[in-house]
């Protein structure tokens, strides 16, 4: 199994790779592009703890990004709440959602779960939208200062990457020891056989709930990174296509391999970016869709995947 | 009305998101049809079917196909990465603002039905839209070829035993989806402007009606779209701001009370 990869020695060259990369990132490129770039890898590590090792293909995870994101701006910038407070309760709004979400999808499987997945994070959409007085509507909520954190000043862009990269390496090793307990290892019977894992006694529907529960808090979290490091929260966070574009990233890297996700996460976001500088300019989608079109196609296990599968290949 | 014609993508069990780009060509289809050969609304509603439909067994043969005996979640990204595809070359192409496109005179204006004025247009659209479903409905309930494609729906190895050819019955299947999708979007386009994105909301729309209605009967699944798409019209009275989410909730309700949908048998519930 790729998750044999996480304990391994290989793991953590990995592991070590990624990080020394995320190290020198802002010196490479323009510091908050490598600020979003570490939001979405976080964000694509928990879409991909429901997706890779649960099973179950949300797409409708922006509603927890986008909606934290919200929360977190609503709060600081129109009740002058502190940072760290409005963070919390935007988490705290997070979870409940995705309680509440998951609770009615995991009702159904598969490709239903797709889909009621995405209506219902439509709902929050409309209500974004409609709630424009709170919202912003079209303009978003923005915010005039990061603030700080606990103390730490917050309005330099490159010490604010590396407040969001410990965060981000946090909910990272989260999910790795999520992956590793006996609670992960029940999660991956019941993608493998979800009848089998029933038949011996697992009440499969609380642990996807509970999954989905940690999914979409850590998804909210990294949603809040994005939004405190932009200055802004607006509808596209909550908009169906950045659902899409997590499942994107974690397919292009490869789901259920943890690092993969976050390859394909940093891989995604600068591509995004260094092909919207050409003639196709904002029309990315073009190129963004058929690397994703080709990536279901041709290499479904993605990046890393890949690259592990010719490893396992070789060695054996 | 449009709601109506969705009922038939999830009839056909191939709903996807290509759908909304389907549903989206057709309306360009017709737009530009008018504006380079004054090709007449009537003569759309034929020729951007056949046009779309095309384009979409092209899809099919090209690269659906490949996809088919994976877990059909990789369709549902295909066409994902699709919509994005075709969406970004239409704003290349046309533009992100949306064109007007008008229905013909004849069917412009207000009808008395009696009780109350009712727009020309949007009978035209009802009425349309009933004649497709009994269409469909009888080719697939009481013709052979309806019965091959239910049966290579339901047991394609079965069916395959047989001697029957059911990848051609899909391909055939999906080109026929996606001219109904065509065919909505002309009909659609005097509604709302013609732009690249108005195949979004109708392709999230019929997911939730997916849901509601479940798989298995032909009757229900129509009687949902009408039932929903009445909601629809008396809930932009009642509450407009809302109205959006009203088929969400009802999702909702639907779930927690009956989860394999209205009219689906539990064990069609996958």
């Amino acid at each position: 199994m790729t998750t044999a990869l996480l304990g391994t020695r290989r793991g953590a060259l990995v592991a070590a790779a990624l990080l020394l990369v995320a190290l020198v990132l802002p010196k490479l490129i323009y510091p908050v592009l490598a600020i979003d770039i570490i939001a979405y890898a976080l964000f694509a590590v928990a879409f991909d703890l429901l997706l890779g090792f649960t099973g179950l293909l949300s797409f409708g995870h922006a509603m927890f990004w986008g909606g934290a994101g919200y929360v977190t701006t609503i709060l600081v910038a129109r009740m002058h709440l502190p940072l760290a407070l409005a963070a919390l309760i935007a988490l705290v709004y997070a979870a409940v959602l995705a309680l509440i979400v998951g609770a009615i999808a995991i009702r159904r499987q598969g490709i239903y779960f797709a889909m009621i997945t995405l209506a219902l994070a439509q709902l929050q959409y409309f209500f974004a939208y409609q709630l424009g007085d709170w919202t912003g509507g079209e303009n978003g909520v923005q915010l005039t200062a990061r603030g700080n954190l606990l103390g730490i000043p917050l309005e330099n862009d490159v010490a604010f990457y590396y407040a969001v990269l410990v965060i981000a390496a946090l909910g990272t090793w989260f999910v790795v020891r999520v992956v590793r307990s006996p609670f992960g290892a029940v999660l991956g019977a019941m993608r493998e056989n979800e009848q089998r894992a029933i038949a011996l006694g697992f009440r499969v529907d609380r642990y996807k709930l509970v999954a989905f529960v940690l999914s979409g808090t850590l998804a909210g979290l990294a949603g809040i990174l994005f939004a405190v490091g932009n200055r802004l929260s607006g509808l596209d966070g909550v908009d169906w296509h950045t659902s899409g574009k997590v499942v994107m990233m974690s397919l292009l890297g490869g789901i259920g391999t943890v690092f993969g996700p976050i390859v394909g996460a940093g891989l995604f976001e600068s591509l995004d970016y260094f092909v919207s500088k050409t003639i196709v300019g904002d029309k990315t989608n073009i190129v963004m869709g058929t690397i994703f079109a080709l990536c279901v196609l041709l290499f479904r296990r993605g990046i890393v995947g890949e690259l592990l599968a010719g490893a396992r290949k070789r060695s054996s | 009305m449009a709601l109506g014609l969705s009922v038939i993508f999830g009839m056909l069990r191939i709903v996807n998101f290509a759908h909304g780009v389907m549903f989206m060509l057709g309306a360009f289809v017709a737009y530009y049809g008018a504006q380079l050969v004054h090709l007449p609304f009537y003569a759309a509603l034929i020729v951007a079917p056949v046009v779309v439909g095309l384009f979409g067994l092209l899809i099919e043969v090209v690269f659906l196909r490949r996809l088919y005996g994976l877990d059909p979640l990789y369709g549902l990204l295909f066409t994902f990465a699709l919509v994005l595809i075709v969406e970004d070359v239409m704003r290349a192409a046309a533009g992100a603002l949306g064109s007007p496109y008008s229905p013909p005179d004849a069917l412009a204006g207000a009808t008395n039905i009696g009780f109350t004025l009712f727009p020309t247009y949007r009978l035209f659209v009802i009425g349309v839209a009933i004649v497709v479903c009994v269409v469909v409905w009888y080719v697939l309930e009481r013709t052979p070829v309806g019965a091959r494609v239910r049966a290579a729906t339901e047991a394609p190895v079965l069916v395959r035993a047989l001697g029957i050819d059911t990848q051609r019955l899909i391909s055939l299947t999906f080109a026929v989806g996606v001219a109904l999708a065509a065919l909505a979007g002309v009909l659609a386009a005097p509604n709302q402007n013609v732009e690249p994105t108005m195949g979004d909301k109708i392709i999230i729309n019929t997911f939730a009606i997916v849901v509601i209605g479940g798989l298995g009967s032909i009757g229900g699944s129509i009687l949902t779209g009408f039932a929903l798409g009445l909601l629809q019209t008396v809930g932009a009275v009642i509450f407009p701001a809302f109205n959006d989410t009203l088929i969400f909730l009802l999702m909702i309700i639907v779930l927690l009370i009956r989860p394999s949908g209205l009219f689906g048998s539990p064990a069609s519930a996958k």
